[in-house]
């Protein structure tokens, strides 16, 4: 009796908080047909964003992965000192507010910034462009390779290794036959949060980019726009569009991790 | 990537006390208090009943629980917005209000305290809540002096992130609550307002602010964390 | 009757743990329920206890019938393999954790948490916590626990399984003394048939859900009632198409009609006793246990052929 009403509860508050709002915008989006829908997201201006969105991603997502794995190397397996320091940088950006982010980036690359201001003089523009929304999207994408791998190299130890370098084995060699294969699950599975993370910021790269639209917009950015300028089923369709997305990550989270955690 | 204090102390205390500040400050503290508090509750509740019960559907929910970190924030303020503002379908409207505030992150922080229970509920030894049992223990007492302090710390863990994720919220209060200042506006939009408005001496004050209460109130979680976990380090 | 399950059942999907048992355990004995992995016993034990529902038959506590009952009702006290220790709780808290639910005041608790702790020897760990302790430490901490509700009823699920083979035998002894003073009635699941051949007055052997025979030690020993009972109850050979024990295996150096031959393959001294194992013409094995002076009279070498001849034999039907 207890534990229905406990599994009424949790499951009718994930519904009200979780389930229904996501069902209701794509009612809303395709309240008025499939067509207006598709319409709405492939404006040039739609498209554009849709396309600077996953050139974000496409830069931010390996760079952090090439990071990540690197970081985590050094942290579980190279005692340094202030190797504390910077596990706990790493997990800056989790707890950053986006708005601070992007403001932080404003202030050192910006017109008046302590970077910027040498950059800017020589023709490099970083804020309000490209440079300026790629910096952001990677800091705020950049712990979950890290955070994902530390804890499986951690687990498995150095025993593997020292007998593949016994047997004649390369560093390089050891790593990409040993150590690579050992924690690829835990990779993916960063891969995953990570591309998650670029694809939906908002925060950040809306202070940064200073959201010039067809220029400086992204797709979450333009559902904002389109939302503000009282276009709804825009705003609504391109709303499913990360959202498909969305849904297509905790797929692929589902089939990853069981394999992430049977190590 | 350090913001400058620039201007002096007298202009960082002034923009930092100014009526609009300080109401967005308090704002943002108290909501992502309260939220934190609800999480612990409605977290632990949800991975209860995906670890110790059993029904249809199960690994679907389990699956579900993460899609606040899928969902842009963008579009989860939007899904909000439409289900529960105006022109709402089921005719509740919480739109521009601190409810509004509050659902926002509710659902972003969702899966924090569910992720971490969940693994040391798994754990948890079965053979202590029987011995306490035999031992003249009713369910409730179980649930108080055995499940719950050993859930606690973990408990906390979750507490904390989904503190820090709801303090610096951006993306998803912003369309939902609108920004009324003094009444739905939350710290980071009003940062984002001073930005907009190249007030960056008012806009980094209250930034550093914001980072020190939220330091504070993470310093002091951990503590409380220490001390739960006193017997492991004993 | 101290406890009765009778007509017991209890079946875990499509296994039959517990099939259709009754036991009998007089009030103020120490009793032991004894079988391999899988018998049921660990199962019955856990019914009696209330924390499985059997699927069939009833419990009965001091004649009274407690198969509806949960086990914080039942008034027992239940001591796990694994020390179930509250490890977030001092030890001297784990102790008094059943008065504490049952709101006694607080002096009267301390009172009697000291009095535990002196009678397993815990006193001056009562601040420390279960991580600190050695195994058997806190095994003692558990049965001093499970002691302090003074129940009517104590149940031990191989509770000396955890802990290595120097600790376990101390805790057997202390074990039997311990309860010579209680005189609670007692229970203890086991695999192991010297702890309980050492430990009870009374054996219970289970196998496959079922009890194969009661009794005392002695006489499960000397009159088993079936060939799973001898070979578990002690080690076994097979001769002259019986069951015949170590000890009993008579070896002689010259064939006297009534022998079967044998080779000597190994002579392993044992301290005390002499282990010799043979094999026999036809390659089954076979030992036979000696005393030093036996082995001394007959001047075995390995490789020479002897003569056996079984001093007593089993057959079962």
């Amino acid at each position: 009796m207890r534990r229905y009403g406990l599994r009424t509860f949790a499951l009718g508050y994930l519904v009200l908080i979780l389930l229904a709002p996501v069902a209701v915008i794509f009612y809303r989006a395709f309240e008025h047909g499939l067509g207006p829908a598709w319409h709405a997201v492939t404006t040039p201006d739609a498209k554009h964003a849709f396309l600077l969105t996953v050139e974000l991603a496409a830069i931010a997502v390996p760079l952090n992965t090439v990071f990540g794995v690197i970081m985590a190397l050094l942290i579980v397996r190279h005692r340094f000192p202030g190797v504390g320091f910077v596990n706990a940088i790493v997990d800056l950006p989790l707890a950053l507010s986006p708005v601070v982010v992007g403001f932080s980036l404003l202030l050192l690359y910006g017109r008046q910034g302590w970077f910027g201001h040498w950059l800017i003089d020589h023709g490099y523009r970083v804020v309000f462009a490209m440079p300026g929304m790629v910096l952001a999207t990677i800091f705020v994408s950049l712990p979950f390779v890290v955070r994902e791998v530390v804890p499986v190299l951690r687990e498995i130890g150095t025993d593997q290794e020292a007998a593949a370098s016994t047997l004649g084995a390369s560093a390089w060699q050891t790593f990409r036959r040993v150590t690579l294969p050992a924690i690829r699950w835990a990779v993916g599975y960063g891969v995953v949060l990570t591309t998650a993370r670029a694809l939906g910021e908002f925060g950040a790269v809306s202070v940064v980019s200073g959201r010039i639209v067809g220029q400086t917009e992204t797709l979450t950015i333009h559902v904002q726009a389109a939302y503000e300028g009282f276009d709804l089923v825009g705003a609504y369709a391109a709303s499913v569009v990360l959202a498909l997305l969305a849904i297509a990550t905790l797929v692929l989270m589902t089939l990853l991790k069981p394999k992430e955690e049977t190590r | 990537m350090w913001r400058a204090g620039q201007g002096g102390w007298s202009s960082f205390w002034d923009a930092v006390s100014s009526p609009e500040a300080v109401a967005a400050l308090k704002l943002s503290l108290v909501v992502s208090l309260l939220v934190a508090l609800i999480n612990a509750a409605t977290g632990t509740a949800i991975a209860w009943v995906l670890v110790r019960d059993r029904f249809r559907g199960q690994s679907l929910v389990n699956s579900v629980i993460d899609l606040p970190f899928a969902l842009p924030t963008i579009v989860a303020g939007l899904t909000l917005l439409t289900l529960y503002g105006p022109h709402s379908p089921v005719g509740i409207d919480v739109a521009f209000s601190r409810t509004a505030v509050l659902m926002a992150l509710l659902f972003v922080t969702l899966p924090f305290v569910v992720r971490t229970v969940q693994p040391v509920l798994l754990e948890l030894d079965r053979e202590m809540e029987e011995a306490a049992a035999s031992l003249g223990a009713g369910n409730f007492a179980v649930f108080r002096r055995i499940v719950f302090p050993n859930l606690l710390p973990a408990i906390l863990s979750g507490v904390a992130m989904a503190f820090a994720r709801a303090i610096g919220e951006f993306g998803s209060v912003v369309l939902i609550s609108g920004n009324l200042p003094f009444k739905t506006e939350v710290a980071s939009v009003f940062i984002f307002g001073r930005i907009e408005s190249n007030d960056t001496v008012a806009a980094a004050a209250v930034s550093v602010l914001l980072l020190f209460i939220s330091l504070g109130v993470l310093l002091a979680i951990g503590a409380l964390r220490h001390y739960a976990t006193r017997h492991d380090h004993a | 009757m101290g406890i009765a399950a009778r007509e017991v059942t209890k079946r875990f999907g499509d296994f039959t743990a517990v099939d259709g048992v009754t036991v009998e355990v007089e009030t103020g004995s120490l009793t032991a329920l004894l079988g391999p992995s899988g018998s049921g016993k660990s199962t019955l034990l856990r019914v009696i206890a209330g924390l499985e529902q059997p699927d069939a038959g009833t419990v009965s506590l001091d004649g009274r019938d407690v198969t509806a009952l949960p086990p914080q009702e039942r008034g027992i006290g239940f001591v796990f393999q694994h020390y179930a220790a509250f490890k977030h709780m001092t030890v001297a808290d784990n102790v008094a954790f059943g008065l504490t639910v049952r709101k006694r005041p607080k002096s009267e608790i301390e009172a009697r948490v000291a009095e535990l702790l002196a009678l397993v020897q815990l006193s001056p760990f009562g601040d420390r916590y279960p991580a600190q302790l050695s195994g058997g430490q806190r095994q003692r901490m558990a049965l001093a626990r499970a002691l302090a509700v003074e129940p009517s009823v104590l149940l031990l699920d191989e509770p000396f399984g955890a802990l290595d083979a120097r600790v376990r035998k101390e805790l057997r002894l202390w074990l039997r003394r311990l309860h010579d003073e209680s005189k609670v009635t007692t229970v203890i699941v086991t695999h192991d048939q010297e702890e309980a051949m050492e430990v009870a007055e009374r054996i219970v052997v289970m196998n496959e859900g079922r009890i194969e025979q009661e009794g005392g030690p002695r006489e499960l020993y000397e009159a088993p009632a079936s060939e799973f009972v001898m070979s578990f109850v002690g080690p076994v050979n097979r001769l002259d198409g019986g069951l015949v024990r170590p000890h009993d295996v008579e070896v002689a150096v010259e064939p006297n009609g009534a022998t079967e031959e044998a080779m000597v393959e190994r002579i392993v001294h044992l301290g005390f006793e002499v282990r010799v194992e043979l094999v026999r013409a036809d390659g089954a094995p076979l030992w036979a246990q000696l005393t030093r002076d036996q082995e001394e009279a007959l001047e075995l070498a390995e490789g020479q052929i002897v003569y056996v001849k079984p001093a007593r034999r089993t057959v079962f039907e």
